[in-house]
This record gives structure tokens, sequence and C-alpha cells, in this order.
């Protein structure tokens, strides 16, 4: 057998990206294959582009009252009517998107990361560490979110900012107890122990090789939990305890409207039909996420 | 760190009264109640250059034992020499040395290359802990050692799922050896493979140990591959080390009855030879409590009285100086 | 042969829809099983020999679809007859012995029990009490010490070796004709496979049932079988009694494969080694799935499937080798 010794630079860079590639091309078809993926994707894609162009699709400044216009039913001229105030709910649904997007994406941010670390750590040390972090976790999670939400928010006081540590607080739990046991099904696996062999620090163990092995069911759990995130952002909308008034959030807007659900049902329904698509649109990526990051997919 | 053993630098590899016992806690206070002596007093050594073969049954310590050689298992008691070195407990900078010089090959080819990573990542990753290499010279020894084991640059970036078990097998090869060590660990490195598969592998193993000047500490069941692969055999039972030789002595005048048993177990591929197996009463006994005389003796069809009472010493019996079994009533000619 | 035979299959062709298109898991499976006689059935993974075991029993399921072929059993093709009729043999006369005791037994229900219950299913005028009495006495015909007392356990206090007879007991307490064993003992070490292999030989002699042996550890099959099937690909290379099999192999394959085990190997000398892999069975086949690894190969290999030929005595090959030969008749 004839030994290379030397490998270009290019070849190498090239083989590299091309196994990249065949990556995530396998992706995309197990993405195609899954039709209700396509919809949630759409859906997600649909809200981030709302988000983006917000200034070009409302059709009126979201904040402005006119009180003459109070209460509008659906028209040509205000799609989704008016509310209370006689500000163009249209245009609020619009702008409050943004609202919505960066609740969750902030709270993805915060709670994800310090679950992550706090699981991983946990499993990987056991003992009585892992004892500690668990119990306190399980403090957490013996509560519902959304009342360990209000009881943060109340205590920090009404706001968007509050809310997003109320709500990222009350969600580390779940995380931590999942990146704990996917960490102790990988510990003592044996590709672990070979590189525990070789000389790999703790440290290097827990980040480069269980981490990536906890991601995917983290991610799979995230995607899931957008659409409680955003709900439970709502909620504290709704009771007053997270974006305060006039900011354009949908919990917050549909709360506005329940004095008038009876005879001006645009004023609650429509905001929390946005809500309701994009809650759905997470759940159905979610599901497809899971089947496209397993490994054992692509086998077959 | 000094040489304090006077022994030669012939020997690459010593254990001597090797206990690795796992205690098995329960209850609320998780209070020890007892303990499976998964290794219980053994000693050998290995030359370098040797190929050693470990041979016993599951459950008898042997995979335990090469895990206790690279420190995945804990040693309760004894002393591991490796270079004349004390490798026993190594923490920090010394255990990270020594990774270096061992490396261990694991049975199930499926389970031990990390399933996100690519193989040039799995065979670099030596490279990268030791600070031996870094940005393409890490890929430049990765290929080179891949065409050793019969890859090329085509199969570098792909990921462990789309190789079969006998490829993943000389993954894990390439991956132990870029760290050029001087100890191998083969902990079954074929028995979830085919025979077809199983020829390349162990021919593979043959030819690699001479180029690159490897001892290996090669652990299976089957007598077969061990007779083929090893010079030296050492037979393990509950924990116990029951007979060591040359593999010729091992194989044509066994003295120990076990050994005897498990070469007379071993089905022979010739239909026209009729085959006359020993064939043993009950199951091996677990080794939470191992019986206080020879391990063996509940099972022995030539157990006397003194054998259940009094635990034989592994001790040279016949002529050979190499050959020695722990048995009070050994077969000689 | 003067009988019929018990079992018969004939051209067996079994495909699995999956995502990557068609695998051709099947494509050529013939044998004859007679009665009480044990008949071996070697080759590597993923050659088919488990899918073989399975569409005896007509248990594969989707993705996986028996195209064509027959498995006449008893006089009965298996392939065409209703599922209630297919259930009823199921169990009672064709029983299936899988590799990994653990994983066969019901961890939460006592084994005798368990033992009991296959009997209960095929004979409803069987009452609780006789079917628990039977098993303990099927524990007792297997060497069990203590068969009373190892009935009321549970699988998890078991060892391997005693779950795979517990297991041969659920199987053959029902007097099956046919014992499907797949790999029976190659989770086991080897002083206990020799038990196991021992008592199944008794057992086996004692309710005159014949048995399918599959298995990929050739001294096995030298030891336990009478004849000797041998699987390439889904396709079969090489049938014959155990001896002219495997002293006399016929096939290329079945050469090689007895030349890569090392028992009796040189150790001086490298191992035999086949050179190359086992062909992508996405494709359908159209020459010998050998060709491409064989020593002896011929530029017709390439191009045609072999057809059967049948050699001296009791033995057939599917090799160009022999051509000239008469053929084994059309299958």
């Amino acid at each position: 057998m004839n030994v290379t010794h030397a490998i270009d630079k290019n070849e190498a860079r090239r083989r590299r990206w091309e196994a990249r590639r065949r990556y995530l091309k396998d992706s995309y078809i197990l993405w195609r294959r899954n039709r209700l993926m396509v919809v949630g994707t759409c859906i997600i894609v649909f809200l981030l582009l709302v988000a983006a162009f917000a200034p070009l699709l409302a059709t009126h400044d979201s904040y402005e009252q006119i009180l003459p216009d109070r209460l509008l039913a659906p028209s040509t001229k205000h799609y989704f009517g008016t509310d209370g105030l006689g500000r163009d709910i249209y245009s609020r649904v619009v702008y409050g998107s943004r609202v919505t997007l960066t609740i969750a994406c902030l709270v993805a941010a915060i709670s994800t990361p310090l679950g992550l670390v706090i699981g991983v750590f946990a499993g990987y040390v056991g003992g009585a560490i892992d004892e500690i972090l668990m119990r306190l976790s399980d403090v957490f999670l013996a509560f519902p979110k959304l009342i360990l939400a209000i009881a943060f928010a109340a205590a920090l006081g009404p706001g968007v900012e509050n809310a997003i540590v109320a709500i990222s607080v009350a969600n580390w739990p779940s995380y931590a107890r999942l990146a704990r046991a996917e960490t102790l099904g990988v510990r003592n696996n044996d590709y672990i122990q070979v590189i525990r062999s070789m000389g790999a620090s703790n440290l290097r163990i827990m980040v480069g090789h269980i981490t990536p092995m906890c991601l995917s069911s983290i991610i799979v759990r995230l995607s899931l939990d957008m659409g409680t995130i955003i709900l439970t952002a709502a909620g504290l909308g709704f009771l007053g305890l997270g974006a305060q008034p006039p900011t354009p959030e949908w919990g917050l807007m549909v709360s506005d409207g329940r004095q008038f659900l009876v005879d001006q049902w645009w004023v609650s329904t429509l905001p929390g039909i946005a809500i309701l698509i994009v809650v759905m649109g997470f759940n159905l990526m979610g599901d497809g996420i899971r089947d496209i990051l397993d490994p054992h997919q692509r086998q077959s | 760190m000094q040489n304090k053993t006077n022994i030669p630098a012939k020997t690459l590899l010593r254990i001597e009264d090797l206990h690795v016992h796992f205690p098995i806690r329960e209850g609320m206070l998780k209070r020890q109640h007892a303990s499976v002596k998964a290794v219980n007093g053994i000693s050998f050594t290995l030359e370098r250059g040797d190929v050693f073969g470990l041979v016993g049954e599951s459950g008898c310590g042997k995979t335990t034992l090469g895990r206790a050689v690279v420190g995945l298992a804990p040693v309760t008691s004894g002393d591991i020499y490796f270079n004349g070195q004390r490798i026993v407990g190594l923490t920090g900078r010394e255990a990270y040395e020594r990774a270096r010089h061992i490396q261990l090959i694991f049975q199930d080819p499926y389970s031990s290359l990390h399933p996100r990573k690519t193989v040039c990542d799995l065979v670099g990753v030596g490279l990268k802990l030791h600070d031996l290499a870094e940005g393409y010279e890490i890929d430049e020894r990765v290929l080179a050692l891949l065409n050793r084991v019969g890859f090329s640059i085509e199969h570098m970036y792909r990921y462990a799922h789309e190789f079969s078990g006998g490829q993943r097998q000389r993954i894990a090869l390439a991956r132990a050896l870029i760290l050029q060590p001087e100890l191998l660990i083969l902990d079954e490195p074929t028995s979830a493979l085919d025979v077809s598969v199983q020829a390349q592998i162990l021919n593979l193993l043959k030819e690699l140990q001479s180029e690159f000047h490897l001892t290996y500490l090669f652990i299976s069941h089957d007598l077969g591959v061990v007779r083929y692969m090893s010079n030296r055999i050492g037979v393990m039972y509950l924990g116990s080390m029951v007979e060591t030789g040359l593999t010729n002595d091992i194989f044509y005048r066994p003295q120990h009855p076990y050994t005897r048993v498990l070469l007379s177990s071993l089905p022979s591929i010739d239909p026209d030879t009729p085959h006359i197996g020993i064939l043993l009463e009950g199951d091996p006994p677990t080794p939470i409590n191992p019986p206080p005389g020879c391990p063996f003796a509940p099972r022995c069809p030539e157990c006397k009285d003194r054998c259940r009472i009094d635990k034989p010493e592994l001790v040279q019996h016949g002529q050979d100086s190499t050959h020695f079994a722990a048995c009070h009533f050994p077969h000689l000619e | 042969m003067t009988t019929q035979p018990l079992l018969s299959v004939k051209n067996l062709k079994v495909h699995f829809y999956t995502l990557r298109g068609i695998v051709h898991a099947l494509e050529r499976v013939a044998f004859e099983l007679n009665r009480q006689e044990t008949l071996g059935l070697a080759g590597e993974t993923g050659c088919g020999k488990s899918v073989t075991a399975r569409a005896i029993l007509r248990l594969i399921d989707p993705p996986g679809r028996i195209i064509s072929g027959s498995i006449i059993f008893e006089g009965r093709d298996i392939l065409t007859i209703d599922e209630a009729e297919v259930r009823d043999i199921r169990g009672s006369q064709i029983s299936m012995i899988m590799q990994e005791p653990k994983m066969s037994l019901n961890p939460v229900i006592r084994v005798g029990d368990q033992v009991a219950e296959t009997l209960l299913i095929h004979d409803r005028s069987l009452n609780r009490r006789s079917a628990r009495r039977q098993a303990v006495d099927m524990l007792a015909q297997l060497g069990i010490p203590d068969p009373t007392r190892m009935a009321q356990r549970y699988p998890h206090e078991l060892s391997g070796g005693m779950s795979q007879r517990i297991m041969i007991a659920m199987m053959l307490v029902t007097r099956p004709k046919l014992l499907i064993a797949d790999e029976p003992t190659s989770a086991l070490d080897v002083t206990i496979q020799a038990q196991i292999l021992a008592l199944m030989q008794t057992l086996v002699s004692e309710i005159q049932t014949s048995v399918l042996m599959i298995t990929h550890d050739l001294g096995v099959m030298a030891e336990t079988c009478e004849r000797v099937a041998v699987m390439y690909a889904g396709d079969m290379v090489e049938v014959g009694s155990v001896h002219n099999v495997l002293k006399h192999p016929q096939h290329p394959y079945t050469q090689g494969l007895l030349q890569t085990v090392p028992d009796k190997a040189n150790p001086d000398q490298p191992l035999f080694s086949i050179e190359g892999n086992v062909p992508s069975l996405l494709e359908p086949q159209t020459n010998c799935r050998f060709a491409p690894r064989c020593a002896h190969v011929m530029d017709r290999c390439k191009r045609e499937i072999p057809p059967v030929y049948n050699l001296n005595g009791d033995h057939q090959a599917a090799c160009f080798l022999h051509d000239g030969s008469p053929e084994a008749q059309a299958v």
C-alpha cells in the first residue's frame, strides 16, 4: 500500500466543504419529506419576514389613537378593524410580531445555555453536586411555568424585560433536566471512554463531546417550547405583568379586547389567531427538527 | 519520574496482584454491602513486542483488566507498571502523558465512534489533544494513516454512520495509532464482525504490529482468534488468572481443567471429527461472592476437597519455565 | 428422495421498500428441509438468513414484502393461506428461538407462565393449571434443577444460558414440527453454548422436530447440522450435506468463507481473506452476486445468473465452474 504524505490544502478544503454540503442536502431531503414541517417552517419564515418588514406592511401608525374611529369592523381601510382607542389592529399585530419574536428569542438565548450548562455539568460530575442542582430544578419544576413566571414578574415589576427574565427563570430547569438525562445516557458510551483514555480533560469532554449530543434534543425541546414561551409572554401581557400599554403586544391586545368580545369580536380574536398560528408553526417545526437531527434517520 | 523499580527495559507492562472491586451500594444511605470482585489478584508481565491473548468467558474480568490499564476502571489494590513507571491512580499531567502510550480498541465499533464527527475529526482528535499537530498538518497525518488502514481521501470527511462494522473498526485503529502508542489493548476487536471481515482485521493487526513495533494485549473469548494472534496466552476465570503460557503449550498441553473444558467446548469446523466435549454443569458463579477456594471448584469436573478451601497459586508445574497454572491437581504429561 | 420434505422453500424473493430504493434482500432462496433433520443456514450479516426465517413464518413487515416464491410446509403454501391459518401454525407447528434470550422474554411475567402461555394460545381446551403443570414438566425435561421453583422466577433473575433454556422450553412445549433457531448461542459463552447445543440435540431427537439452524458460526454448524445451505447477498449459493459442503465446498464463496476461519490457520501466514465488500442490494440480481470478489471469475459470471447445478450426491452449487453438471430442476 502506498502512503501519501501530502494533502493539498485546497483539496482538503474542498472535501470538507463537500461533506458539509452532503449533510445539508440530506437534511433538505428529510425536511422536504415532512410536509407538516414544511408548513411550520413557512409560518416561521413568514413571521420573520413580517417582523423585518413591519414598517412597510403596516398601514397605520401602531400607536396613533383616532378616537372617532374606535371599534370599527374589519374593512379595506382597517384590515383587522380598530380597537377601543381607535388604533389599527392590523398594524398593531404586524408590529406585535417584533415584540413576540424578541421575547421568544431572548428567553431562548438565556434559558437554553443556562439549562445546558447546568444539566451537562450535573450529569457529568454526578454525586452531591448533581443532587443539589437537580433538587433546585425540581423546586422550579414543581410549579406550572405560567404561575412561576407570574410570581417572578410580579416580584420584578411589570415590563417586557422583566417578563423575559421571569420566563427564562421559569424555563431553564426543563432544559437542565433534559441535558442531564442525555449526558447520563452518553457519559458511559464507548466513544466518551475512548476520548477519556486518550487523555482529554473533563472540560473538553463536556464541551466538545457531550454537549453536541445534547444539542439536538435541546433544540427540539426549545422549538416545541417556543409556543409555550409566546403563550406565557402573552399571558403575562394579558394579566398586565408583561408588556405595558401602549406596546403592541399580542397578549395585551387580547386582554384589551375582552370587554368588547361580544359585540366587537375582532379586537381580541385576530391577535389571538396570530398567537395560535405562530405557536402552531413552532410546534410543527420542532417535530420535524427532531427527525432531521436524528443520525439514525439518515441511515435509512 | 524516576525508574524506581529495577526491571529490564524489555518488559513493557507489569501487573502485580491487581484487584479491581466495584462496590454495590443500595438503599437510602448508599451503604456498601457487597462488592463485585471483577479482577481479583492478577499478576503478569508483557514483554515488548508480545501479543498476549487474554481469554475467558463473559464476566471473568478480562475487559475490566484492560480498562484498568488505561485508567478507566478504578484500581482497588495492586500495581501496574508501564515502562518501569507505576501508572496506578495517575492524575493530571502524568495521566495525560500515559494516555499517549497506551491505547484501547473497543469491541463494538458502532458505539466507539462519536456519531456527530467526521472521520478526520475522529482520527485527528489525539493529535489535537496532545498538541502534536495543528491545522492542515492534522489532515495530512490523518490521511497518511487512513491510507495505511485502507481508506482514501474520499472517506476522510464522512460521518461514522456511513461505514460498515469492519470499516469502523479500521477507523478506530487509525485513531489509536495516530498517537504512536507502544501498547494497544484490543478488547474483543473482531467479535462484532463477520468471519470474512474478521480475517481482514486480524491480518491488518498483524501487519501493523510489526510496522509500528506494537505490543498487544489481545482480549477475546474466541480461542481460535487468540491462538492465531498471540504468542502467549492467559486464561481468566472469575477474576483470577488460572493458566498462562506460550500459545502452543496452552493449546496442546493445557494443565488447568478449566482451560481443558474451554478448549473442548470449541466447536470444530470439521464435520467428520467426532467431537467429545466436556460439558460443564451450571452457570459461572457471580463475581460478587467468589468461592473461598479455587474459583473454578464449584463447576470443576475434577474438584477435590482441598480445592474448596485452599485457593491455588499460579505456579509452574511442568517442565516449561513459562507455563503456569493455578491448580492443585494440574494435568501433566 | 422418497418422502415429501417437511418444508420446501422455492424461489423466494423478498424486497424491502426503503427511502434509498428497493433493497433486494432475498433474490433466489430455495432449499428443502426433511423430517427430523437439522439444516444449517450459513452466511454473513445482511445475507438474508434472518429474513428467510421470518419469511417462513410470514412475519415480513412493511416496508418489506414477499414478492414471489412458495414456502410449502406440510403440503400447504404458507404464502397463500389466510392469516388465521398462519397464526395457527406459528408457535404450534413452527417455533422460533431468537438470538437474544433476554430480549425475547417478557420481564414482568414469571417464566413458568410464559411457557404455559404458548400452550394456552394454541390449545383452548387446556386450563391454566394443567398448562402450568406441562410447562414445569417441560422445564424438567430440559434438565433444569428444581423446575417448580424455576417456573416461579422472573427473567431478570436468570443467567443468559438459563434464559435461553427457558426460550427453548417455550418453543418446544407445543411440540412443533419445525424449530427455527436464529443464532441461538451467539450471545452465549462457549461453555454455555456447548450445554445449550447438546440440550437442543437431545430434545430435538426426543420430540422428533426438524430444525432450521441459522448461524454465522461454521463450527456450530459442523457440530449440529446434517445439511447446510450457504447464502450470499440474498442468493443461495450452495446446498448439500454437511460433509459435502464443509469438506468439499464447490462454490468459491463457501471455499473462501471456510478459509477465513482462524481456528486451524498457521499463525505465521496471513489469514485468507476475501477481497472486496458485500455488494449493494439496491440493484436487482443480474449476475453472480459473488463475481466481483471471486478468484475464479469468468466473463459470463458478470452477465448471467448462474443456475443451480446438481453435483455428486446431496450437493448443489450455483456457480458456472460446474457448467456441464446437470442443472437442478427449475425452481
